[in-house]
């Protein structure tokens, strides 16, 4: 059976949802070869093998964390060279795009970015996307080499499939570009304890209607109730209230929760682009003409500081 | 000696406007207003700044697109950037992203560089890959998605904030910059910059001047190919309530109906 090859997001071995429902997608089309990369790869084969992957390429240098992501597209090539696949899937994280990208050019492919379905089809894998600002579904084929295709995060249910998941260390020639640019120092994000923004089932985001960084605890605490992860509004970023890393929209993260509350945010289209592909959507707003109302499944009309503490309270009453 | 900064800017339909597909499934450019992509204002302020702290600096301003496209790059020369190239040509309709990859790479070539820099993602087709393409097609480090960036002594550094670190990145020149918008606000054109934007000279390139073939580009040379496009259907209207005074309590009540409680 033809080869897809799967690129794992993973943290020290620890492999990211993202990638286990590539492992779903890449069933659809092929046998799922999975490529991991740098400190900790040879640990994530049992859980891709469980999900999965028939063979897992590894391969481990200094390159990979020393310099910026043309190491990474060096050793997927070398895994391309070795099997031949019939496309490659890869998470849409910023550095996962940016590998797919310097890929297909070097194979001489075509690439598709940010796709929220794939399905076999008789001319190669079939993609799906969603287009300005998600008001937009398209599908997409890559019609010239090899396709590679980014896929969103939360596009596809986790499935067990066990497979057998051998371990074969993968042979990395490293080009002149690999050392172009140099990482001189990383500073990691220091973790909330919260779920991942992309990967959350919950989000609940707060914007300029929180009025001021001391307030965002009733986001917070909302969050915590249900076990959410929690985003904002640029301009509750840009305003300082809350850290860019957890800005939703268009440049910022996009989510595609089973569940989105948005409580003072107007809804901008650049805010929307980031979670209007959300399942359900829950807005607080005091304006009733917001625009975020457009998109609401449930919509108070009201001030969160009386709405979201209530709602809290009573969720944490109904939890027991 | 004279720092040679490209920046790559996108014309793009306006993501307010009623954005929609035309009947072969490219953007349809008629319906709504173009303009300078707002992300690559970003590029043009952090090209200025680095031009103020360089002895000698020149900045140019490329684009490729079609004729109205020549608004963007007046939007960039009356921030203040030097001059402008537009690539324009029929048969550039429809091209994808490995097309417009190589004619920008092979517009930069001819025009010169030791910079390049380019928005973090344009506002219409926002892939966000361009940059690196660019890179790899040029063969110059890539140094991207920079919230932070300087150039000192043909050195390029910068700080990349990712999802899970914040790196500090360097590379020699010449090299490949993407910044996001949290680099700096860019300035307004002022009354005095749009004046002196009508005299700076715009060039105009077509796929001939930079030895591109026809089927290289366009919808015909496409690497990816659309099968479909259609709106999504409008949310079915939900139910929105006025708070009295009981309005967390309902929405949990609705929050435990869809068993989120
Ligand atoms: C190129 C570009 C990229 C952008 N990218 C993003 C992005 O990634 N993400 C993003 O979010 N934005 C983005 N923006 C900004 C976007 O256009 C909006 O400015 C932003 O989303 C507004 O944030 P907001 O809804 O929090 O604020 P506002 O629009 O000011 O809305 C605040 C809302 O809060 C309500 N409110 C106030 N007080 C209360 C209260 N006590 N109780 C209840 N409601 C209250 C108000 O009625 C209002 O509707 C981008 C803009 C550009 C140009
Ligand atoms: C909704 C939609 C979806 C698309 N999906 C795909 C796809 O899956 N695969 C594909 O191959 N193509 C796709 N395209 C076409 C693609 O967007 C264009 O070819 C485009 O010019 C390059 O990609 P981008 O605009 O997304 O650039 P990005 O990678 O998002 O742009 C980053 C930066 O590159 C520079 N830049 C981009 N385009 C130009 C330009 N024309 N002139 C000067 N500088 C520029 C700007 O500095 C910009 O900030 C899509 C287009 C649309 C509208």
């Amino acid at each position: 059976m033809a080869e897809v090859l799967v690129y794992v997001d993973h943290v020290d071995g620890a492999v990211r949802k993202p990638t286990l429902e590539l492992l779903t997608l890449a069933r659809r089309i092929g046998e799922p070869v999975a490529v991991a990369l740098g400190a900790g790869a040879a640990d994530t084969a049992a859980v891709l093998a469980e999900h999965g992957a028939v063979k897992v390429l590894t391969a481990d240098a200094p390159e990979f964390t020393e310099y910026l992501v043309v190491p990474k597209v060096d050793a997927l090539q070398a895994a391309y060279d070795a099997v031949s696949p019939v496309a490659v899937l890869v998470p849409s994280s910023a550095e996962g795009k940016e590998i797919a990208a310097r890929l297909a050019v070097r194979i001489g492919s075509g690439i598709i970015t940010d796709a929220v379905d794939l399905e076999a089809g008789d001319e190669g894998p079939v993609a799906t996307q969603a287009a300005f600002a998600a008001s937009f579904t398209t599908k997409s084929r890559v019609s010239k080499g090899t396709p590679v295709i980014t896929v969103k995060p939360n596009s596809a249910p986790v499935e067990a499939a066990p497979a057998a998941g051998a371990v074969e260390a993968l042979a990395v020639t490293f080009g002149a570009l690999a050392t172009g640019t140099k990482v001189v120092s990383r500073t990691p994000r220091e973790s909330t304890g919260r779920p991942e923004l992309t990967e959350a089932a919950i989000v609940v985001s707060g914007g300029r209607g929180v009025n001021g960084a001391e307030n965002f605890h009733i986001i917070e605490a909302l969050a915590d109730s249900l076990g959410a992860a929690v985003g904002a509004s640029r301009a509750a970023v840009d305003a300082g209230w809350y850290p860019h890393s957890n800005q939703v929209g268009q440049t910022g993260k996009s989510v595609s929760p089973q569940l989105y509350i948005a409580s003072g945010i107007s809804g901008a289209i650049q805010h929307r682009a980031g979670m209007q592909t959300s399942k359900t959507i829950v807005a607080i707003n005091k304006d009733s003409e917001a625009p975020i109302f457009d998109l609401v499944d449930y919509g108070v009309v009201g001030d969160l500081f009386a709405v979201v503490p209530q709602l809290t309270e009573e969720i944490q009453a109904r939890k027991g | 000696m004279s720092l040679r900064i490209v920046v790559c800017v996108k014309y793009v339909p306006d993501a307010t406007g009623d954005r929609h597909f035309a009947d072969d499934l490219t953007v349809d450019r008629d319906d709504v207003d173009g303009l300078l992509s707002e992300l690559d204002e970003y590029a043009v302020e952090q090209a200025l700044q680095i031009a103020d702290e360089a002895d000698d600096a020149e900045i140019t301003v490329l684009t490729v697109g079609p004729e109205d496209a020549k608004d963007a790059l007046r939007k960039a020369l009356s921030m203040g950037a030097d001059k402008a190239i537009h690539v324009e040509d029929d048969d550039l309709h429809g091209t994808d992203v490995m097309g417009t990859s190589l004619v920008l790479a092979k517009a930069i070539e001819k025009a010169g560089y030791d910079l390049v820099i380019t928005g973090m993602a344009s506002t219409d087709g926002t892939m966000a890959v361009l940059p690196a393409i660019l890179a790899e097609r040029l063969g110059v480090p890539q140094v991207t998605l920079l919230s932070e960036v300087k150039v000192e002594d043909g050195t390029v550094t910068g700080r990349r904030d990712g999802d899970t670190a914040s790196e500090q990145l360097e590379a020699s020149l010449p090299a490949l910059v993407s910044v996001t918008d949290q680099s700096g606000e860019a300035r307004y054109p002022s009354f005095k910059g749009i004046m002196a934007a009508k005299k700076k000279p715009v060039e105009a390139w077509d796929l001939s001047d930079l030895e591109i073939e026809a089927d290289e580009v366009g919808l015909e040379g496409s690497w990816t190919t659309v099968d479909s496009a259609a709106q999504r259907p409008a949310r079915t209207a939900g139910t929105i309530v006025k708070d009295e005074g009981e309005g967390g309590k309902q929405l949990a009540g609705f929050l435990a109906e869809q068993k989120f409680i």
